[in-house]
């Protein structure tokens, strides 16, 4: 359901400021969004100036540096650090995007984070992805078929097949695209979003795949599927370049076209 | 961003989250509505521009020119068509907008419903008006 304005216990109000050691040249201020649900005070935004010249490049390695060496309490994701494992997903400057693939110098100004937009927040920079990790297992995201696999070896694909998951495989579930979409918000309990959608056709895409059927038939409903309005925030914001958009309507196409 | 951690809405609901999103499945339904809106659309474009089209060229004509003019079968046939597609391609869209921002189950059956019975009425108003000159 739609909400436009924050609930009262979610304004955001002034934090802490943290200055740069003495001496440090090249200072860029980093704004963090803070909440910890222990303390039972609103959430604020918490400033940090960090020394560039004593920093990685990217803005996880900033927020690794105030963690390891300014404030120890700043709660955040990551594991990879080479935006593979899809942890350290976070809104930087306005843009949902992986903090390890997102160099500081692209920002320009003060470097605005926050958690990915409209999930409920466990702390900080951490949101709560249990419903969508519920509604990526929703659509089984796993091989069907019931021809047993030969047995001197894999299921094979020619390479045609195997082209047409070129822009779905590549997917790593960082969810930046689903929290970025409008109608994601609003109906995120019963829309299952552009990164699910997206993991669905890529099982419907599969040559191996026989249950291609059962996969469209789970999908064909108003609000899991057809609340795509192709807004298309989902491919402005995907931090691996893929386009979650087409996949849904291709998955709308197949379903207009088994009708005929 | 709201929080959930340790707050009431969180305990109320001990359901699993897969249950949750599974919810009454998949209601097997909108191909038909979705397909419906791009047809009507596509539909509209020359019958809206045909439609504009003849009311700027009507200016300041006399009634019974116009009265001949919508009498005549082939304008009649398409100014039934404008008026059946334009009133479904209303009722299509609104439904969908206030599927999106409806805060209740209630308001949006409600408001849907409305949506529909209202576009129908008209419809058949304009088409009531088209018959009776052409008839």
């Amino acid at each position: 359901m739609a909400t436009f304005t924050l609930p009262k216990n979610s304004t955001i109000s002034k934090g802490k400021h943290y200055p740069a050691p003495h001496g440090a040249k090249k200072v860029r201020s980093f704004k963090i969004y803070r909440w910890d649900p222990d303390s039972g005070e609103n959430p604020r935004t918490d400033t940090y100036d960090i020394d560039l010249d004593a920093c990685g490049p990217m803005v996880l390695d900033a927020l690794i540096k105030i963690k390891n060496e300014v404030d120890t309490t700043l709660t955040f994701r990551r594991s990879c650090r080479e935006g593979i494992c899809g942890s350290c997903s976070m809104n930087i400057d306005g843009l949902n995007t992986l903090a390890c693939l997102k160099p500081i110098e692209d920002v320009t100004g003060e470097v605005k984070i926050h958690p990915l937009p409209h999930m409920p927040v466990v702390k900080d920079l951490v949101p709560d992805l249990s419903q969508i990790y519920a509604q990526l297992r929703s659509v089984e995201p796993w091989l069907k078929a019931d021809t047993p696999p030969p047995p001197d070896g894999e299921r094979l694909q020619s390479k045609e097949e195997r082209a047409k998951l070129d822009g779905l495989w590549e997917c790593i579930l960082c969810f930046c695209c689903s929290t970025a979409c409008p109608s994601y918000w609003w109906n995120g309990d019963r829309y299952l979003g552009p990164a699910v959608l997206l993991q669905a056709y890529r099982w419907i895409a599969d040559s191996r795949d026989e249950a291609t059927g059962e996969r469209l038939d789970a999908l064909e409903d108003p609000f899991k599927l057809y609340r795509c309005h192709t807004i298309m925030n989902c491919a402005r914001t995907c931090p691996k370049g893929l386009n979650p958009g087409q996949a849904i309507g291709e998955i709308k196409k197949m379903l207009a076209e088994r009708q005929v | 961003m709201s929080h959930s951690t340790g707050e009431a809405p969180r305990q109320s609901q001990l359901r699993t989250p897969l249950g949750r999103v599974r919810g009454a499945g998949s209601a097997k339904s909108g191909v038909a509505h979705w397909w419906g809106q791009r047809v009507t659309s596509i539909a509209l474009l020359p019958l809206t521009i045909w439609f504009i089209a003849s009311l700027a060229t009507s200016a300041g004509m006399p009634h019974h020119v116009a009265q001949a003019w919508i009498g005549h079968p082939l304008n009649a046939v398409l100014l039934l068509a404008l008026i059946g597609l334009t009133f479904h391609h209303i009722a299509a869209g609104l439904q969908v907008v206030i599927e999106d921002y409806a805060s209740t189950e209630g308001s949006k059956i409600a408001a849907v419903l409305a949506v529909k019975f209202v576009c129908v009425l008209l419809a058949l108003a304009a088409a009531l008006a088209v018959l009776r000159i052409a008839v």
